[in-house]
C-alpha cells in the first residue's frame, strides 16, 4: 500500500516537473530565436497575450476541472484584475517611476481585487450547483463588465473624482487626468509587460495550482467534486473548500488580466465579455478537463491558430471554427480514441497502457 | 492513451511554431508596401470593409496610372475584428510582410493601441477614420488623421446650429457613450453650446450593447420638449432612431455628423423618414463634381453599394500618401523608418484635394478641411 502511494506521489511529482520544464524550454527556444533574429513580429507580439491566456486557462481549470463547477464568468475576474492594475499603474505613473516595483504592485493589486470579488461572488453563488451555477456566473461576468462601463474616474490636484454620467461631470481642474473613461476604458497604460515576466507569472501560477491540487486541501476539493455526500459525511466543510478553489482561481485570472492590460495601451471592458469566458472554457475543455498541461497547450494553440490562418483572409474564422471542431473530435471522441489506439497503439504500447 | 493525445498536441504546437518561423522570402520587386487594418468581420465590419475596399480601389487606380514616383504599390488588408489585441496582431503580421506605411486602423479603440506600436517602431500611419485626439496623442507624431477630429465636428455643429437656426432654443443630444467618436463630438458640442443661443435640455446615451431600442431615450427627448435632436453617431443606429421616433410621432429637426452619411442606403429603411435630416459632412455621395461621380460609379460597380464617408476617407488616404511620397521623393528601397521620417516631414507641407475636400495637415497630425451642411430632400442630399 505505502509503496503504491509512494509510486503515485512520484508520478505526480514528475508530471508537475514536466509542466515546468515545458514552459522553461519554450521560453529558452523563444529566447534563442529572438537572439538569432528568427522570431517574426507576429509571434513576438503574441508571446505576452499567450502567457496571459495560459494563466487564464490554468486558473479556470482549477474551478472546472478540480472543483468540478462550471463557471462561465471567468472573463469578469480577468477584467477586474486588468482594470484594477491598469488603474493603479496609470495613476502612479509619476509617483512610482521605478517600473519593476510599480508593475509588481500592479499585479498584486490586480490579483487581490479579483480575489476579493471572487470571494464576494463565490459566497452566494457556490450554494448553487451545475447548470444553475453556470448561469449565475455568466450573469456576474456580465454585471462586472457593465459596472466597469458606467464609471468615469479622474484624478487632479484635489484627489479622485468619480462620476457615472460623463467625463465633463468629473469637473477636473486644469492638468487633471481622466483615468477610467467609461465605456472607452483606460488608454495609455504603460507597456511594462515583457515575455520574461509573463513566463515567470505562468510558472508561479503552475506552482500555486499544482501544489494546491496535490495538497490536503486539494484532495478535499476533489473529493467534494467526486462525491459531495461522502465528503460531507467525513466532516469536510464543503463551502470552505469550494470557495477556496474559486477564490484562488479568480485571483489568478486577475493576474492574467494585469499582464494583459500592461501589454496593450487601450483597454475596454467590452473585451471581457461572454465570448472570452467561453474561449477560456474552450481552452480547458480542449486541453482536457483537469489536465493542467492540456490547458497550457490548448491556450497556445487556440491563440495562435486564428493568427496563423490570416492568409485565408475572408475564410479565416470559418476555417478556425472547423479546425476547432475537428480538434475536439480527434482528441476526445471515443471512436477517434479507439481508431488511434488500433493503428498507432503499437508504437505507443507502453505509454498507452500506462495512460489507461 | 492520454500520453498519445499529449504527443499529438505537442506535435501540432511544434508544427505551428515552425510555420510561424517561416519568414516571408524577400521578393524584391521594388514596390511600396502599404498595410491596411480594419474590422473586416464582426459587428463593425461595415466600416472596415467600406474603407479598405476603397483603399484597394485607389491603389489599383494609382498603379494603373503609373504608380507613385514610378513605383507600383502593393496593398495588404488585415482584419482586426474591432479589437485592440487583434489589431496589434494584424499590425505585426503586416510588419512581417514588409509594410512600409499603414492606412489604418479604421476604428478608434484599436487605433490607439496600434498608434503606440507605430510610435515605437517609427512607422508612418494615416488613419482614414479614427477621429479621437487620443489617436494622434498615442501616435506621438507618427499617426496622422484624414478624418475630422471629433472636437472640430462637435464645435462646428454647435456653431452652425447657433448661427443658422435662430428659431431653435431647446436641443437634445443622444450619443453612443461606448464610442470614442460619438463621445468626443458630444463633449465639444456641449462645451460650445454654452456660448450659443440655444440650450441643451436633455442628454441621453446608449452603448454598443444596447443599440437596438431607443424608445426610452426618444421619450425623454420628447418630454424635454426638444426642437432639435443632435445625433453624433453612425447611420445604422440613426436609422433605427428615426424609425422609432416616427412611431412615436416625434418630429424635431434631426441634426447629424459625418457618420450619418449612408443613411439613405440602409437596407429596409424608409428614406422618407430621413426627410429634413441635416448633417455636416465632408463627403456626400450625391455631390455633383466629376471626381465624386466617377468614384461613386466605380465603387457601386465593384462592390454593389453606395460608398459612405468611410470609403471616401479610405480613398483619399491613398492619394494623400501619394502626394506626400512624391513631395518627399521617397523610393521603395528606403526602410520603413526612413519613409516615416520623410512622410512626417512632407505631410505638413502638402495640400491634397480629394473627395472629402481640400486638406492640409498641422503639426499635431490633424487634418483641416471644411465640412459642408447638407439636408436630405426627396431622398437625396442637397446643400443647405
Amino acid at each position: 500500500m505505502t509503496v503504491m502511494i509512494e509510486k503515485m506521489k512520484k508520478k505526480t511529482r514528475t508530471n508537475n516537473l514536466i509542466n515546468y520544464a515545458i514552459v522553461i524550454a519554450a521560453f529558452a527556444v523563444i529566447q534563442v530565436m529572438k537572439s538569432t533574429g528568427n522570431l517574426s513580429s507576429l509571434l513576438n507580439g503574441l508571446l505576452i497575450p499567450v502567457c496571459s491566456y495560459i494563466i487564464l486557462a490554468v486558473s479556470l481549470n482549477l474551478v472546472v476541472g478540480i472543483s468540478g463547477e462550471l463557471s462561465l464568468g471567468h472573463a469578469g475576474f480577468m477584467s477586474v484584475g486588468a482594470f484594477a492594475s491598469a488603474f493603479f499603474s496609470k495613476s502612479m505613473l509619476d509617483a512610482i517611476p521605478f517600473v519593476p516595483l510599480r508593475f509588481g504592485l500592479a499585479i498584486v493589486i490586480g490579483a487581490a481585487a479579483a480575489g476579493v470579488i471572487g470571494v464576494l461572488i463565490g459566497i452566494p453563488v457556490l450554494r448553487l450547483r451545475g447548470d444553475y451555477l453556470a448561469i449565475v456566473t455568466l450573469a456576474f461576468g456580465e454585471i462586472i463588465k457593465n459596472v466597469i462601463t458606467i464609471f468615469y474616474i479622474g484624478i487632479d490636484g484635489n484627489g479622485i473624482h468619480v462620476s457615472m454620467k460623463d467625463k465633463m461631470s468629473l469637473h477636473l481642474e486644469e492638468g487633471g487626468n481622466v483615468i477610467l473613461n467609461g465605456p472607452q476604458g483606460i488608454s495609455g497604460t504603460p507597456k511594462n509587460a515583457t515575455f520574461l515576466v509573463g513566463v515567470l507569472l505562468v510558472l508561479i501560477t503552475l506552482f500555486i495550482v499544482q501544489n494546491l491540487i496535490n495538497s490536503r486541501d486539494g484532495r478535499a476539493i476533489m473529493s467534494i467534486r467526486d462525491n459531495r455526500i461522502a465528503a460531507e459525511s467525513i466532516g469536510l466543510n464543503v463551502t470552505k473548500y469550494k470557495l477556496m478553489a474559486f477564490t484562488v482561481s479568480a485571483a489568478l485570472a486577475g493576474v492574467a488580466g494585469a499582464l494583459y492590460a500592461h501589454n496593450l495601451s487601450s483597454l475596454v471592458a467590452s473585451k471581457f465579455d461572454f465570448n472570452l469566458s467561453i474561449l477560456a472554457l474552450v481552452f480547458v475543455v480542449l486541453g482536457g478537463i483537469g489536465s493542467i498541461r492540456g490547458s497550457i497547450i490548448a491556450a497556445v494553440v487556440l491563440t495562435a491558430l486564428p493568427e496563423m490562418l490570416r492568409f485565408l483572409s475572408d475564410y479565416r474564422m470559418l476555417i478556425y471554427a472547423i479546425v476547432l471542431i475537428v480538434m475536439m473530435l480527434l482528441n476526445w471522441s471515443p471512436k477517434a480514441l479507439e481508431l488511434r489506439e488500433r493503428y498507432l497503439g503499437r508504437f505507443f504500447k507502453k505509454t498507452a497502457k500506462e495512460g489507461k | 492513451m492520454k500520453k498519445f493525445t499529449k504527443v499529438t498536441s505537442m506535435a501540432m504546437a511544434a508544427a505551428m511554431v515552425a510555420s510561424m518561423l517561416a519568414v516571408p522570402a524577400a521578393a524584391e520587386e521594388a514596390a511600396f508596401k502599404i498595410g491596411g487594418i480594419g474590422p473586416l468581420t464582426g459587428a463593425a465590419a461595415i466600416y472596415g470593409n467600406s474603407a479598405l475596399n476603397a483603399v484597394q480601389m485607389a491603389v489599383d487606380e494609382v498603379n494603373a496610372a503609373g504608380g507613385i514616383n514610378g513605383y507600383q504599390v502593393e496593398f495588404n488588408a488585415q482584419d482586426d475584428e474591432h479589437d485592440a489585441e487583434k489589431s496589434v496582431n494584424a499590425y505585426n503580421t503586416l510588419k512581417d510582410w514588409g509594410m512600409q506605411m499603414l492606412v489604418g486602423t479604421v476604428t478608434t479603440t484599436p487605433c490607439i493601441a496600434v498608434a503606440y506600436e507605430c510610435a515605437n517602431d517609427n512607422l508612418f500611419a494615416l488613419t482614414p477614420s479614427a477621429s479621437s485626439p487620443e489617436v494622434t496623442a498615442a501616435g506621438a507624431g507618427n499617426v496622422y488623421q484624414l478624418c475630422f477630429t471629433d472636437p472640430a465636428q462637435g464645435t462646428a455643429s454647435a456653431q452652425y446650429i447657433g448661427e443658422n437656426m435662430p428659431e431653435i432654443t431647446k436641443v437634445a443630444v443622444l450619443y453612443n457613450s461606448s464610442d470614442a467618436y460619438s463621445t468626443g463630438i458630444y463633449e465639444k458640442f456641449v462645451e460650445e453650446a454654452e456660448a450659443q443661443a440655444f440650450e441643451v435640455v436633455e442628454t441621453q446615451t446608449f452603448t454598443e450593447d444596447s443599440n437596438t431600442d431607443f424608445s426610452a431615450q426618444i421619450q425623454a427627448c420628447m418630454d424635454a420638449g426638444a426642437e432639435l435632436v443632435f445625433l453624433p453617431f453612425y447611420y445604422t443606429e440613426a436609422s433605427i432612431v428615426l424609425k422609432q421616433a416616427n412611431e412615436k410621432e416625434f418630429a424635431p429637426v434631426w441634426f447629424g455628423v459625418d457618420g450619418m452619411d449612408g443613411i439613405l442606403g440602409v437596407e429596409g429603411f424608409d428614406t422618407s423618414l430621413a426627410e429634413g435630416v441635416m448633417l455636416l459632412t465632408p463627403f456626400a455621395a450625391d455631390a455633383d463634381d466629376e471626381a465624386t461621380k466617377a468614384f461613386v460609379a466605380e465603387f457601386e460597380e465593384k462592390f454593389g453599394d453606395t460608398p459612405t464617408q468611410f470609403a471616401a476617407d479610405g480613398y483619399d488616404c491613398v492619394y494623400a500618401l501619394k502626394a506626400a511620397l512624391e513631395e518627399a521623393g521617397a523610393t521603395p528601397d528606403m526602410s520603413a523608418s526612413d519613409i516615416a521620417d520623410a512622410l512626417k516631414d512632407a505631410f505638413t507641407k502638402i495640400e491634397v484635394t480629394g473627395l472629402t475636400g481640400t486638406m492640409t495637415w498641422n503639426e499635431n497630425c490633424e487634418v483641416s478641411k471644411t465640412p459642408q451642411a447638407v439636408v436630405i430632400k426627396d431622398g437625396a442630399y442637397v446643400a443647405y
